[in-house]
């Protein structure tokens, strides 16, 4: 690989000044003349036919312009997303509390706030269910229009059969996980404007415009070219910017379209909590086996997700759910079966794991409990067990390249103080303990062979004539620090000039193609490839005009640091801006190259693409490629634990990740720690309540906690680089990974302290206080 | 008086003496995002519970999401557009930036008051201090480590 002088760097975001300026101006920041505002009128039933709708006295409200229901809408009621299940707005049926039944349009928000209360809609009750593995019994309600069965994925490898008759010892264990809310802090918001009664532009924030794109398409029945999907700084997705914009942005279309004003639609915190998809709860049943040895011989689980009312993104979350529910592990005999069955409650989506927390928590404990019936050291045990180069994952797939997982072990181990501590705190009694815990996993990267057509994605470079240059993707940076990774990229594809010479474009529909969501850890390899591909493009033809200037072959230019060399006389002295000069010249910089090129009509503006390498998924064995390769981490909390009142404090968290290569090792960092502290709001405080009518109970901020700086221990990162030759740079996406051991971590290490039996998260006090008891 | 007639508050908003009509129950968040088109003061919640709309009203970290406008009549209130008044960092945005303290950004501004107010107050704060003086404001991004490094950096800077 050649030196790497922007790449690689922990150089400081672009788009940090802005926001710490408060100039940034985000979707809520901003407002159009003659502005509309939008609200949702949702239904608080889980189950009901609609009888009646009556309008009329919430549309006598001084300040409202009118209020759309699925009548109104032109195009279709759909939101194209895996299945077509999903409504803008219910019609004749509502399947769950909080599905929206209509829109509120007026000239304030206090007005259509107001109005909301006075729309009165005639139900008849059905019959809910609530629990997905009730749902998918014979007789049960029909909660979704096409069935209950919103998804089934399934692994077979081996011969069960023979796995257990080899293991010397069995473990088996049920798990639960509750639901997770994301929490971004900016909430979801969209302002649509009908411009000339031509193009439909809908700004907002969200992860990805084409489905919001498709979403508008649908809706209005336009065609994608008079639709522009414009995203605006986004605070914070975390996956729940996935699936709801297209919901959201599609009527603040529709209100756009009915009203020809300017309509902005923004959640307040309240309807964002309980309008938007969450993290699926899960229930899993495994039992695992090896030899005396430590050796696994099977692995089988069986696991349930709460899809909710409709499909979103499910068939794909329990998918990857499948795929990771054996863990890190060479494992000869495996038998997954994943089900999600659908109930009348919030429709779940995407969030950071995508529906790998769930089993990575469960797999770990089962790890942990096996160690202990074996007698040997968890983490030794993972060592015994983990994936290495050359081995064969549970899909069958052999690993050619980049796997530090051991490496991450190690580290951790090291860095923890493992050996020691973890056999010395259980020897701790009475009412303060302590407890170390550990759990390793592994990520699938980007969409695998189960989102493979949207697997691709497109870069455009274009150099301006002063030298200065601007890009476009795409991909969407939502916080994580995708703009900061990216114009690294292309600092140094274009050969080492400086970063503030870069400016990433808003992403937008109109100037590149669909590059798939931005989700799956994808961002930095798809684009990061497809910004490189153009960056080559146009250094080729840089480089080609360069050596005309300078009298040589293409071959003998060399560019480094932003200047045209010609390879035979790098020291000689600079041109200057005579002309006169140029045939000696030596060397041309970066801007004299692109303001040459401009006046010779030679265009460096170029596409790029990124095709994603093959993957292959066997549905009846689950057997193939299924991703195109994996991140490795290793974490290892510790812990405090009053047996008394049955409270945590946390002491510290070790992460360890492999990722390839940190393009921007302290934008990795960010992402580790903020993913460990959502892990830790996962594993002990965070739950979501609902009522008897599968109303949610929570739907703020005090009532649905998540970590404060006063709750975080410390977090110590460390990366480990083993090379991924297909990503840029040798970059694989690792963003969902620092979230997903940290349940699992912790679980063990309060089993480590205290001997208790962790089976399901959160781990609030009143858990370890009840399961005290039972020792 | 009744509840629509408009009332006038006098304030200080970033050193200057301004003047406003609001209605009684107009909020001070809302008079400064719309009124006056500070739109750095963010809202996450509306409801006091996440510190994005942290101002200092009289030196004193507040949430103007959960005070009347009318309260601010005779007051002084900073926002964050009054750090950096001249387009340019001061030493805690400068130690935000350079710590990658900043991921989405939404919670920033609020957690620049809230710092601000503390290192006025005490300009050499332990840690513990730091994070007790931001517990106010919810940041879901970066885990709260580098806010903290930033906050402690810029402390030193002013020794
Ligand atoms: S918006 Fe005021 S505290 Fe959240
Ligand atoms: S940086 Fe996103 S909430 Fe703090």
């Amino acid at each position: 690989m050649p030196e790497l002088h922007i790449a690689g760097k922990p150089l400081p975001r672009p788009d940090a000044p802005g926001k710490t300026m408060g100039y940034t101006q985000y979707l809520d920041d901003w407002n159009l003349p003659g502005m509309l505002h939008a609200r949702i009128y949702y239904s608080p039933k889980p189950h009901a036919l609609i009888r009646r709708i009556d309008l009329r006295k919430a549309l006598s409200h001084p300040g409202i312009h009118s209020i759309l229901t699925a009548r109104d809408i032109p195009g279709k009621n759909f939101i194209p997303m895996m299945k077509d299940d999903w409504t803008f707005l219910a019609e004749k049926k509502a399947i769950y509390p909080g599905e929206p039944v209509a829109l509120i349009i007026g000239n304030n928000r206090e007005s259509v706030c107001r109005a909301r209360a006075l729309i009165q809609v005639e139900y008849e009750d059905l019959k809910p269910v609530f629990d997905p593995e009730e749902s998918l019994q014979t007789g049960a309600p029909q909660v979704n229009p096409l069935g209950n069965l919103i998804a089934y994925h399934k692994i077979r490898k081996g011969n069960i059969e023979k796995g257990v008759s080899e293991a010397d010892v069995v473990i088996e264990g049920i798990y639960e996980t509750p639901y997770q809310e994301h929490a971004y802090l900016e909430t979801l918001g969209y302002i649509a404007v009908f411009h000339d009664k031509e193009i439909m532009r809908v700004y907002g924030t969200m992860q990805c415009p084409f489905y919001v794109q498709n979403a508008v398409a649908s809706i209005l029945g336009m065609p994608q070219n008079s639709i522009q999907v414009i995203q605006t700084p986004t605070g914070g997705a975390f996956g729940g910017k996935e699936d709801m914009p297209s919901l959201f942005g599609g009527l603040a279309a529709l209100a756009a379209y009915k009203t020809g004003k300017p309509v902005k639609l923004v959640l307040d915190r309240r309807d964002d909590i309980l309008l938007s998809s969450k993290r699926h709860p899960s229930r899993s049943y495994y039992r695992i086996g090896a030899k005396k040895n430590g050796a696994l011989t099977f692995c089988e689980v069986k696991v349930y997700l709460d899809a909710g009312a409709y499909a979103t993104l499910t068939p794909a979350v329990l998918w990857r759910c499948a795929v990771h529910g054996c863990g890190c592990y060479r494992i000869p005999h495996v038998k997954v079966d994943a089900y999600a069955g659908a109930t009348n409650k919030i429709p779940c989506g995407a969030f950071r794991g995508f529906g790998s927390p769930q089993v990575v928590f469960a797999m770990e404990r089962q790890m942990d409990k096996l160690a202990q019936a074996l007698g040997i050291d968890p983490l030794h045990l993972r060592e015994i067990n983990c994936l290495r180069k050359g081995d064969e994952t549970v899909t069958g797939q052999k690993l050619p390249f980049s796997v530090g997982l051991s490496e991450t072990i190690s580290k951790a181990r090291s860095m923890s103080k493992w050996s020691k501590k973890w056999r010395q705190y259980p020897l701790i009694k009475g009412e303060k303990r302590r407890g170390l815990g550990c759990a390793t996993f592994l990520y699938g990267v980007g969409l695998g062979a189960a989102g493979k057509k949207l697997d691709h994605a497109e870069a455009h470079i274009r150099i301006k004539s002063d030298g200065s240059v601007v890009f476009s993707v795409g991909t969407t940076d939502m916080g994580q620090g995708m703009e900061t990774v990216l114009t690294q990229i292309a600092a140094e594809g274009l050969g080492g000039i400086p970063m503030e010479k870069i400016r990433m474009l808003p992403v937008d529909t109109f100037s590149v193609e669909d590059s798939g969501p931005t989700v799956a850890s994808r961002a930095t390899y798809t684009s990061g490839t497809a910004i490189l591909s153009s960056c080559e493009k146009i250094i080729t033809t840089m480089k080609k005009t360069a050596s005309k200037l300078l009298s040589c072959k293409p071959e003998e230019i060399l560019l480094e640091k932003g200047c045209f060399f010609r390879i035979k006389s790098p020291k000689a002295k600079q041109i200057g801006k005579n002309a006169d000069n140029k045939k000696n010249a030596p060397f041309l910089t970066f801007e004299e190259m692109a303001s040459e090129c401009f006046s010779r009509h030679i265009p460096l503006s170029e596409y790029g693409y990124f095709d994603s390498p093959p993957t292959s998924w066997e549905p009846e064995t689950g057997q193939g490629k299924a991703y195109v390769t994996y991140s490795f981490a290793t974490q290892i909390a510790e812990l405090e634990l009053d047996m008394e009142t049955g409270e945590i404090e946390l002491q510290d968290i070790w992460a360890v990740h492999d990722i390839g290569k940190a393009i921007n090792p302290q934008n990795t960092e960010g992402q580790i720690e903020g993913g460990v502290v959502q892990g830790i709001g996962y594993a002990l405080m965070e739950f979501i309540s609902f009522n008897e009518k599968g109303m949610i109970q929570n739907p703020s901020f005090s009532t649905y906690i998540i970590p404060t700086s006063k709750d975080v221990p410390r977090i110590h990162t460390a990366i480990v680089e083993v090379e991924y030759p297909e990503g840029p740079y040798g970059a694989k996406g690792f963003g969902e990974t620092p979230l997903m051991g940290v349940a699992g971590c912790i679980a063990n290490a309060v089993v480590n302290a205290s001997g208790i039996d962790i089976s399901r998260i959160p781990i609030l006090p009143e858990y370890i206080l009840q399961e005290s008891r039972k020792l | 008086m009744t509840m629509t007639e408009d009332v006038k508050v006098k304030f200080k908003l970033n050193g200057r003496r301004v003047e406003a009509s609001v209605k009684p129950n107009r909020l001070l968040v809302d008079m400064i995002r719309e009124d006056f088109g500070l739109t750095g003061t963010k809202i996450g919640c509306g409801m006091g519970e996440c510190g994005a709309c942290t101002v200092l009203l009289d030196g004193k970290p507040a949430a103007s999401c959960l005070i009347l406008a009318v309260q601010a009549n005779g007051k002084t209130i900073e926002t964050i557009e009054g750090a950096s008044p001249n387009g340019r960092m001061n030493s805690l945005q400068e130690a935000m930036v350079k710590e990658g303290a900043v991921q989405c950004g939404f919670c920033t501004p609020g957690i620049i008051m809230s710092a601000t107010a503390l290192l006025r107050e005490n300009p050499h704060p332990t840690e513990e201090e730091i994070r007790t003086a931001i517990s106010g404001n919810l940041c879901r991004c970066t885990g709260y480590q580098k806010i903290v490094k930033a906050i402690k950096k810029a402390s030193k800077k002013s020794e």
